[in-house]
Formats: structure tokens, sequence, C-alpha cells
């Protein structure tokens, strides 16, 4: 287990660092510069200043030896500073990433419960009119852009009934009743695009599980009904389900970004889209950074989850 | 044993000929491709254009010339939304198959040679996967040409925004096809034919194509049909953003852009683009789902 974890993290550690290099050479290749962006403030910044400028911050550097001083800066916890808000980025970072997991983790638990009830109703009424419709609702969820079912639940909601606000973050004297308030229609839409996927991996889940053997002696040596759904096959087919969930697990954190900039939500997948339409280029890539070592971490945790849910599978030996 | 011995394909397609669902979902999908690559016929069929601006007739009411009324700068939204899928269809089809194509290759490259090529494409993959996808398509959507060397003229012109699009969907679309087509790549270099072919002097390109390959065929397509609503909805999300298919090309995703401002005194203008979007994208889903059916050997066979 020791060593097994050592070396996940050691590939991890190395996949993070080409990462970071990509990620900054592309901002790089965005459009405009600092010193282009210094220019707009003032327009009388002669060719030559600018030039001059450019050499000072090093940005006539090759990208190579700009990434090697903001890797070395970063080594030593200095993750340098917002272009567009002053401030240093990890100040910015922390509540947006408490406001992201608040929204996420909210939606998150939801969609699971949902999509294993929907997904296993739908597995042992097989071929009824009720599978159909858990189908066709699940492929809707899937195939429905975000952000317009944002836009229309804004409308809807918010402009049409006024029952709900149409976006930003409640104000800290709105209480718990503000809080739930701005949460309802932006969980709404994520639990509605993420339930879908997941229900239909629960139902042939579950349909594999009930064609197995022992679910057959179980149901002969006359289990009932609740006691076999329980006992032998919801455990076997929740395995698969949950790896895929301890997997999407690296998402809870990097927010999800279209949600959150329809409703104003001041989260991370937000802050990501701010600071690259922005220009911000030092945020953006903390941020990406942040989100990807997440991600990373959350692979590690799914094989661990899944070597402890089925003891038939060793670690090390796994095959991806 | 009296039936008549019926082909392979001749047995997938009476299986996806009796699935009711799939069969409805492959018809509105070809209603809606060849509405809107006859877009212009219609325009002229009706009189009206969904390209040209008209201020005296701003927001134009539902009638029998503007069945979906007009738009804030009194363009026809019927045919608007023709013109926009001939955008937003095309390049699902597109990025689609080069996703594929991609996928494809390299798959069959890692799961035939193996060995260290297998591990260093398999990391790529996984390190490609890895990636936060939407935060670098935006980035990649909004990277500035000029910097790599393009003519300013190039980067401005709307073909080049739009095949940027196709390419950057592309570029981070392969991975699940390149790790379907190695899986299968791996379990039929192992089997008899393979090594008969082998031994009577084939090459590694004629192996690959020959009998690699068209075995492993069911699940590219199925890969295809799929990644093709994922390709609508992400161009759709990228065009909304404001980094995807500019003025005065249009998209469903960029329609919406301009709609949501209008959101409160026209709503319905916002609903016919994600509307589109949605049926484009669940027909696709649909078909993609009946060709995997379809194809599944554990099926029955009536």
């Amino acid at each position: 287990m020791g060593r097994f974890l050592a070396s996940r993290l050691t590939g991890a550690g190395i996949v993070l660092l080409l990462k970071s290099f990509v990620i900054f050479a592309l901002i790089g290749l965005m459009p405009g510069d600092p010193i282009d962006l210094m220019m707009n403030a003032n327009p009388e910044t002669t060719p030559e200043q600018m030039a001059l400028l450019r050499a000072m911050y090093g940005l006539d550097l090759p990208i190579t030896s700009r990434y090697w001083t903001w890797l070395t800066a970063a080594m030593h916890g200095d993750f340098g500073y917002s272009r567009i808000q002053h401030r240093p980025v990890l100040d910015i970072i922390i509540p947006a990433l408490g406001n992201t997991l608040i929204l996420t983790g909210a939606a998150f638990v939801i969609s699971t419960i949902l999509a294993v009830t929907l997904g296993t109703i739908a597995a042992l009424k097989r071929g009824s009119w009720i599978d159909r419709i858990i189908n066709l609702f699940a492929f809707a969820g899937i195939s429905v852009p975000s952000f317009w079912l944002g836009l229309l639940m804004i409308y809807l909601f918010a402009v049409r009934l006024g029952w709900l606000p149409a976006g930003g973050m409640p104000r800290p004297e709105q209480g718990m009743g503000g809080m739930l308030a701005h949460l309802v229609m932006p969980v709404m839409t994520l639990v509605i695009v993420e339930t879908g996927g997941l229900a239909r991996y629960a139902r042939a889940a579950m349909i594999e599980v009930l064609g197995q053997d022992y679910i057959r002696t179980a149901r002969a040596k006359g289990l009932t009904d609740r006691r076999m759904l329980v006992r032998h096959a919801l455990r076997n087919a929740l395995i698969p389900v949950l790896t895929l969930v301890a997997l999407q697990l690296g998402g809870l954190f990097s927010g999800a970004a279209l949600t959150e900039a329809m409703f104003a939500w001041r989260g991370m997948g937000r802050l990501i889209l701010e600071a690259i339409l922005g220009n911000d280029y030092n945020l953006a890539l903390v941020c990406l950074l942040f989100v990807t070592g997440t991600i990373l971490i959350a692979n590690i945790f799914a094989d661990i989850a899944y070597t402890w849910l089925d003891p038939r599978i060793s670690l090390g030996k796994r095959r991806r | 044993m009296t039936e008549a011995a019926v082909s392979v394909w001749q047995l997938r397609w009476r299986r996806l000929a009796r699935d009711h669902v799939a069969l409805a979902a492959l018809a509105v999908l070809f209603t809606l491709y060849a509405l809107c690559f006859s877009a212009s016929w219609i325009e002229q069929w009706f009189g009206v254009t969904g390209i040209d601006t008209d201020l005296m007739s701003r927001f134009d009411p539902i009638d029998a010339q503007h069945w979906l009324g007009s738009d804030e700068a009194g363009r026809d939204e019927f045919t608007r939304l023709l013109r926009g899928g001939q955008v937003s269809l095309s390049i699902g089809l597109f990025a689609a198959l080069g996703s594929s194509f991609v996928g494809t290759m390299i798959g069959a490259t890692a799961g035939y040679f193996r060995g260290r090529i297998d591990m260093v494409l398999m990391r790529f993959t996984d390190f490609m996967l890895a990636l936060p996808a939407l935060p670098v398509l935006i980035i990649l959507a909004a990277l500035d040409l000029t910097k790599l060397g393009f003519s300013e003229n190039f980067v401005r012109s709307g073909d080049a925004g739009y095949w940027r699009i196709v390419l950057i969907v592309t570029v981070l679309g392969w991975t699940t096809v390149a790790r379907l087509v190695r899986a299968a790549t791996l379990s039929l270099v192992e089997r008899e034919f393979v090594l008969a072919a082998r031994a009577q002097g084939a090459s590694s390109w004629r192996v690959l194509w020959v009998h690699v390959l068209p075995n492993a065929v069911t699940p590219i397509i199925v890969a295809t049909t799929l990644r093709m609503g994922g390709v609508i909805l992400t161009e759709s999300a990228l065009s909304f953003l404001g980094v995807g298919i500019q003025p005065p090309s249009t998209s469903w995703g960029s329609m919406l852009t301009n709609a949501q401002e209008l959101m409160a005194s026209n709503p319905l203008l916002a609903v016919y683009p994600g509307a589109a979007i949605l049926i484009a994208v669940i027909a696709i889903n649909f078909v993609g789902d009946g060709l995997q059916s379809a194809f599944d050997p554990r099926a029955d066979p009536h």
C-alpha cells in the first residue's frame, strides 16, 4: 500500500509539473501581455519605453527561463499576485474554493443518490414504461446545454415568478434561508445535467449483477426480494458506480464553470473563466494547476476505493 | 438451421431496424441536417433572409412568412436557426470524425506495437484526459495565432475561426477512441487469423488495416456518434462564452449569447437555439445508444 501510494504520487507530481509548463506556455500565447495592457492605460507610452518595461519585467526572455523563474518562486510557496485584483493569488482562491464546495458538494450528493435510486428502479423494471421514462430523462439531462437550462430557469423562477434570486451570492445577514434560496437553481441545474449519465451507468451495473449466478442462488434459497436486493445486488452494483463517483470527486474543486457563471456564483469555475477571459495570467495558471492537482489526487483515491470495495482486486497489479 | 445465412452487417441492420426509438432519432437527425443545409432554398421560397439585417422589421411576430418571427436585427429567426445549424452540425460531424481518426491511429499504434511505444502513447492519453477540458479549450480558442506566425488576415477570416474550433475540439477529444481501439487491438493481435496473416508475410500496415481495424469498427462507430453530441455541446458553450464562432458567422451557441440580453423582453429568442441544440444532441445520443445495442453480439440474434 505504501509503495503503491508513493509511486502513484510521484507519477502525479511529474504529470503536474509537465502540465504546469504546458499551461504556462499556452497562456503565454494568449493575446496581449501585461505591457500591452499598461499601454492601453497610457497611450503616450513610446515603443522604446515599452521595450524597456518588457526587459524590466523579463517578458523578453524565452519561455523556458520565464517558466523557471515562476517555478522556483512557486516552490518557495510564492504563487504571485492577481493582475486584476491586486491580491495574492491564494487569498483569492481559498474563498472561491469554499463557495464551490458548497455548490458542487450539494449537487454531487443529491445527484449520486438520485442516480443510484433511478438506476436501480430502471434495472428492476427493465423494459417497462417507467424504465423508458427514466431513460428519456437521463438522455435529456446528458443532452441539454447547462447554460441554456440555467437561462430558462432564471427567466421562469426569477424574472416571471419572482420566487428566487436570479443569481449572485447571499449576504451574510440573509442566513440559512438566503443561502438555500441562492443555491436552489444552480444546484438544480447541476443535478439535472449530472444525474443522467450516472443513472444509466447504475442501471447497466445493476442489470449486470442481476444476471449473475449468486443472485439466482440467493433467490433459490428463498431470500425476499428486498433482502436479495440490498445484501447481494445493490452492494455489488455499487462497486463500479462508486468508482465512477470517486473519479468525479476531483471535479468538485474545479467547480462548474458555466453554471457558476450563469448564476454569478463566486466559485472556482467562474474564477477560472474570468481569469482566462480577463487576461489574468497568473491567477488562471495557479487555478488550473490546483484543479488538475485535485483531479490527479482524486484518481489515486478512486483506485484505492476500488480495491477497498472489491477485495478481489489488488493494488499495483491493476491495469488501466 | 433452415434460415438463410446472413452477413453480420445484415444482422446488425435488422436489429437496428427493430429499435423504433433509434430509427425515429435517426429520422429526426437526417431531417435536421437536410433542413439546415437547404437553408438558402428555404430563404428563397419564403422570401426571407437569416443573414441580412433589416431594422424596419425587428422583433416581428410569428406569421406565415416568418415562422418563428424575427430577431433583434430584423433577421428571420427560423432561417437564421438553419444557418446556425449548418455551423453547429457540421462542426459536430467534422470534429467527431477528426477525433475518431486521431484516436484510431494512436490506439492502433499503441495496441499493435506494445512495449515502450504503448507506454508512451498511453501516458500521453492519460495526460490529455486529466486536463481540465473547458478551461483549456477556452485558452486554445483564445490563443493569438499571430504569435504562432500566422498572418493577420488569415486569423481574422471566418474560415480560420471555424476550423480552429474543429481542430481544438479534435485535439482534446480523441482519448476515448484511442483507449477503445487500443483495447480491441491488444486482444485482436493475439488471434489466430492475425498470426496466419503474419506467417504469410503480411506487413504491419496490412495486418492493421485488413485484419485488426475492420474488427474494431463497431466501437469506433458508436464512439464517433456519441462524440458528435459532445462536440455540439462544447461548441455551443465556447460560442456562448464568446470565444467560439465569431460574427458575422453564427452558430446555435452564439445565437444564445445575443438572446440572453433580450431574455426579459423576448424570451422565445432564447428558447429556439437551445431547443435546437437539445433536439440535435438527444437524437444523436439515441442513435448512438441504438447502434451500441444493435452491434452488441451478446444481444439475442432475432
